[in-house]
């Protein structure tokens, strides 16, 4: 696991990220700009609210029918020539890569456009069999520079600034790289292309599979995903088993919804579509095409059907741009390869780790931005507030927390033990109201007051003046 | 018509003056309320954090409270949204309780959407002259869609100077015990919010709950900003006097 990875609780993450004024202002700044885009390209469609339906409905009865399509989907990769392989766990995945690329005589790995093999922890595996690894999106290979992991699925370097980025090259270079766009790009470029005509292995990630011809597309914005799966000998796609639709028609629907909710953009500059391994008659493309699809806890997900819907999710990074949590903390804080309100859903099944990451439920004020904005509908807000309810069946939330909540329901539940509750709080709180509010509390009112005034209990509770005022 | 009124324990102990603003705004427009004294708080606490067998027994408590009402109001969006969208879950296994949930969801209003859709007057007659900013509450807005109802009632208001708040809709930080759990990120959170307050050169900012507004507030007076956080129901009560 990354550095960043490890630590604490996502408080004690987010208290260190709200330190980081550059980072915060790079993601807020970030943020607002997609934000922006997005609603341009959206409204500009008429009908977006159909849309969303109508991708919610392609994911649903994908996810519905996985394991008819996930069949079909296979039997045509090989149909296609390629070769397919079913990964029940992370470390079974990292394995069936390593034999290919081991049996293929492998040395130089280009990847591009993947989370799945972040999840997987991919690279550190890699290079520790002496492998040469580069990632080739520009946001991907900074942060590799950097030891970091993304902070966002779609935009993974949004935390970082220019001049860092002009650091980590300037160190790989040993020279200085000028911070503007264009020297920066030009840099990538010319590490990455001889990375490029060196590499016998290409990893890819995988938008989405299309199961009744067997083809993997890609979305991008480099391109770097076409030399990618076509200039090495040998390409391996990596996918999460949720990740596939019907047919092309599907397919038209969800590429109408991800980049311009990822981005606010109509289309991104590359959609690369393969079907496995080159043709006799095909001029370039490679010898061997592999798929992995991977389940790492997805069919957990599947059989639990209050969080099934978080398998409809099509990476778009949307309610991560809206998120009022996310806006302020950035990625790293969630401690989790997926970050934001849907990472905030998935990593506590993905990882099997419910006391670890179920409590990121909590990373949200259940503000339901996320839910409003979500490409295919997913109630992410309630999916959010049902992990709660889980959590604390499990009893992960801390012993006193559940003693405040037991005493809360036994003073609450009656009526007349609420009112002596409220005439005891009202006595109590005279040594601290200062003009009117409280300005000091203790432990644990201090998490308020610190930061805010708290109000001072009303002398007569409404009920009180009703009562008054009514007899 | 007939109303029992529902005030969120947050008005009942800390905004009592929500409460009668509330009550003469409705009384002025013809609405006979009553208060059913059984009345405790709807559980959003406990809802919201995850304790779902706490709050069932205090929810009982208002539902028993309600049982006879005709129509049902609160100034309150969250309050109202928590009956609406999770009573009906949380008392998925009792069909007693079930029942009184689906009757409670039926005729629970909260205060402007009850202005809107039931007593149907959005012009008070109010005259308010100040300038006036509005956070759009998460809840109110999302789940229960009243932004509309707000500004209908707002920008009937005479001498009213009305100004837009940039990103009026992100959260204020609040979020229930969000705000304890996690102090240094709500704070972040309210501190951005009250930046923006501020810039509005607003005398009185405005919103349609009071856990917002007891958020905002607390951190403007630290700053010693003389802004005003006013619930909707206050602003009008106000302006129908003036
Ligand atoms: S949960 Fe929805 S908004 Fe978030 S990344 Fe997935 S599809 Fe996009």
């Amino acid at each position: 696991m990354n550095k960043i990875h490890q630590g604490k609780t996502f408080r004690e993450r987010a208290r260190e990220a709200l330190k980081d004024d550059f980072m915060r202002q790079a993601v807020r700044k970030a943020v607002d700009t997609l934000e922006t885009r997005k609603e341009e390209a959206t409204d500009a469609l008429g009908n977006w609210d159909q849309w969303r339906e109508q991708g919610k409905r392609i994911r649903e009865h994908a996810v519905e029918n996985l394991d008819y399509y996930l069949s079909q989907l296979a039997a045509n990769v090989r149909n296609n020539g390629g070769t397919v392989y079913f990964a029940p766990e992370a470390k079974d995945a990292r394995q069936i890569i390593l034999e290919i690329i081991k049996k293929h005589g492998g040395k130089h790995i280009v990847k591009s456009k993947s989370m799945v093999t972040e999840e997987i922890h991919l690279n550190k595996a890699l290079i520790k069999e002496g492998l040469d690894v580069v990632e080739t999106d520009l946001a991907e290979y900074i942060l590799q520079l950097a030891d970091e992991p993304p902070s966002h699925i779609v935009v993974p370097s949004i935390h970082k600034s220019r001049d860092q980025i002009a650091e980590l090259f300037s160190n790989v270079a040993r020279e200085k790289i000028p911070n503007d766009t264009p020297s920066l790009t030009a840099f990538s470029r010319k590490v990455l292309r001889e990375k490029f005509l060196q590499a016998d292995i290409g990893i890819t990630g995988c938008n989405f599979a299309i199961a009744d011809t067997g083809a993997i597309s890609l979305v991008t914005n480099e391109g770097n995903a076409r030399l990618t799966n076509s200039l090495p000998k040998v390409h391996i796609a990596v996918m999460g088993m949720e990740r596939l639709v019907p047919s092309f028609a599907d397919l038209e629907v969800l590429l109408t919804l991800l980049p311009r909710s990822a981005t606010g953009q109509k289309l991104t500059s590359y959609i690369s579509i393969t079907n496995g391994p080159k043709k006799p008659e095909d001029l370039d493309g490679p010898d061997y095409f592999y798929l992995v699809i991977l389940d790492n806890g997805r069919s957990r997900i599947l059989a639990d059907t209050e969080f099934r819907q978080s398998l409809h999710c099509i990476r778009c990074g949307a309610c991560f741009n809206v998120c009022p949590v996310y806006r302020q903390v950035g990625g790293h804080s969630y401690g989790s390869v997926y970050g934001g309100p849907i990472g905030s859903v998935i990593s506590a099944f993905l990882t099997n780790d419910m006391e670890r990451y179920g409590g990121l439920a909590y990373a949200s004020t259940l503000c339901a931005a996320c839910s409003t904005v979500c490409a295919v509908k997913i109630p992410l807000h309630d999916l959010l507030l049902k992990l709660r309810h889980r959590y604390v069946t499990h009893k992960y939330t801390p012993a006193a927390e559940r003693t405040v909540f037991k005493l809360w329901r036994t003073t609450f539940q009656n009526p007349k033990t609420y009112r002596l509750a409220i005439k005891m709080a009202q006595k109590a709180q005279s040594p601290l109201v200062n003009n009117g509010y409280i300005i000091k509390g203790p432990p644990p009112l201090s998490a308020w007051t610190n930061s805010r005034y708290f109000p001072k209990a009303a002398e007569k509770t409404f009920r009180e003046q009703w009562q008054q005022q009514h007899h | 018509m007939k109303a029992s009124i529902f005030i969120t324990c947050i008005c009942d102990n800390f905004y009592p003056q929500v409460g009668n603003a509330m009550v003469n705004i409705l009384e002025k427009c013809g609405v006979e309320c009553d208060f059913p004294t059984e009345q405790v708080c709807c559980g959003q606490p406990a809802l919201n954090t995850g304790y779902w067998d706490d709050t069932r027994e205090v929810a009982k408590t208002l539902l028993r409270a309600f049982k006879d009402s005709e129509h049902v109001v609160a100034p309150s969006g969250s309050c109202i949204t928590a009956i609406k969208e999770y009573y009906p879950i949380i008392f998925e296994h009792d069909p007693e309780y079930l029942l009184l949930a689906r009757e409670l969801v039926s005729k629970a209003y909260e205060f402007t959407q009850f202005m809107h859709q039931v007593v149907k007057i959005t012009d008070l007659g109010a005259r308010f002259p100040y300038k006036v900013t509005y956070h759009a509450s998460c809840h109110a807005t999302r789940l229960l869609g009243v932004s509309p109802y707000v500004h209908q009632l707002l920008s009937n208001i005479k001498d009213i100077e009305l100004i837009p708040l940039t990103h009026a809709e992100n959260c204020c930080g609040f979020g229930g015990t969000f705000s304890v759990k996690q102090p240094e990120v709500s704070e972040a959170m309210v501190d951005e919010k009250v930046f923006h307050i501020k810039e509005t050169g607003a005398d009185v900012v405005t919103a349609v709950d009071m856990g917002c507004l007891m958020n905002i507030e607390g951190r403007l007076k630290k700053e010693g900003s003389k802004i005003r956080a006013l619930h909707i129901t206050q602003l009008l009560d106000e302006g129908m006097r003036l």
